[in-house]
């Protein structure tokens, strides 16, 4: 039986003043014509609206990571504009792919021409565990190689889900302090992968 | 005239006698069986013979028999002649714990990378190769993963549903 097709039987009018999210402002001393915060709380936000990813797609994922770029879901909305293709001026290094082991190193060695702060999302069930492939070619994961802040699941993931993890990075972002990249626990973390 | 399975194989045996066996044709695709220390010399002939012309080498590979005792390593080569536009295709079989086969490399240059690939799955060791390593896989594997000792998936695992990868488990 063929399903009544119900989109968009009731269009909106435009409305600009319902449609643009504007960020609440952060904590701190207001008066007249000035406004006193902490830096952490400025620059986390700088940060978060303003992540240049740098894409590493290896395959099927890939292709799914160029809707989320194009037109129609349009990561420029997040203010990821601007993608890197080359890790030194890229903070977000998404990848999307099976990642087999003879690739690791390579993206090792992306992972360490990125400059401090920088984050990993691992789009797929492939980058996040191998997924089907568990197999002796393939790397059971990319978080064996380089710690990974946000897994986005599905094979593959939907534009959606890429966003919504994009997103989930960009909470990251704003909340993380000043001083973690300088942490014991944050060195710690490095260490266990072998990176200084 | 045109290049017909008879004939090959008839100048095949007229050349090699014993040495060369179990001719077949599955699918129309000739095939047959040389002993593994002439796989240079039958190649060489029907390289240079002026009707035979199998100047082009498509495929080199193997496969393994694990239940064939003595025989359990076969090198495939698959053999083209451009001109009458005739495949054939070349078995030599050898035992696994000695897996020595001469290297065609000086008669056909595309081998060389094949034979690579073939040594790093199956772990045939071509002599007289002028450079013998994994081409495919990473450096550090130390073994053959296309024998069949070595199961598909990665035994290390533990976080993956084994259900789902045909370890354990039931299959309904
Ligand atoms: S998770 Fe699925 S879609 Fe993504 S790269 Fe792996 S196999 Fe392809």
């Amino acid at each position: 039986m063929a399903r009544p097709v119900k989109f968009n039987i009731h269009p909106k009018q435009a409305d600009i003043h319902d449609n643009i999210a504007i960020a609440d402002m952060p904590e701190g001393l207001q008066g007249e014509g000035y406004f006193a915060t902490s830096f952490e709380k400025v620059i986390g936000r700088a940060r978060m609206n303003s992540l240049w990813p740098l894409p590493f797609a290896t395959s099927c994922c890939g292709i799914e990571f160029m809707a989320t770029m194009a037109s129609h879901y349009d990561l420029a909305r997040f203010g990821s504009e601007r993608l890197g293709f080359t890790p030194r001026q890229c903070d977000l290094l998404m990848v999307m792919g099976t990642i087999s082991k003879k690739m690791g190193p390579i993206l090792r060695q992306v992972y360490l021409q990125m400059a401090e702060p920088r984050w990993v999302l691992a789009v797929g069930a492939c980058a996040s565990s191998g997924g089907i492939f568990d197999t002796y070619s393939v790397l059971q994961g990319i978080d064996q190689v380089i710690p990974v802040d946000v897994y986005v699941p599905g094979c593959p993931p939907r534009p959606e889900a890429i966003l919504d993890g994009v997103i989930k990075i960009q909470e990251l972002a704003l909340n993380e302090s000043l001083r973690r990249r300088n942490s014991e626990h944050y060195k710690a973390l490095l260490g266990s992968y072998g990176i200084q | 005239m045109s290049l017909t399975h008879d004939y090959i194989k008839q100048r095949l045996e007229e050349k090699f006698g014993e040495q060369v066996s179990n001719f077949e044709e599955p699918y129309g695709f000739f095939s047959f069986e040389a002993v593994k220390e002439d796989n240079l010399k039958v190649m060489q002939f029907l390289f240079d013979d002026p009707v035979l012309r199998f100047q082009f080498l498509t495929d080199l590979t193997a496969v393994h028999y694990p239940n064939s005792k003595g025989r359990e390593l076969a090198v495939v080569y698959h053999l083209h002649n451009l001109v009458d536009n005739v495949r054939i295709r070349m078995k030599v079989f050898t035992d696994i714990n000695t897996p020595d086969v001469f290297t065609a490399t000086s008669l056909y240059a595309t081998a060389n990378w094949m034979e690579r690939e073939t040594y790093d799955f199956f772990g045939v060791n071509f002599v007289g190769h002028p450079n013998l390593k994994r081409i495919l896989n990473v450096d550090e594997m130390d073994y053959f993963p296309m024998r069949k000792e070595f199961p598909l998936e990665d035994q290390t695992r533990i976080d993956k549903d084994d259900e789902m990868f045909g370890r354990g488990g039931s299959i309904i």
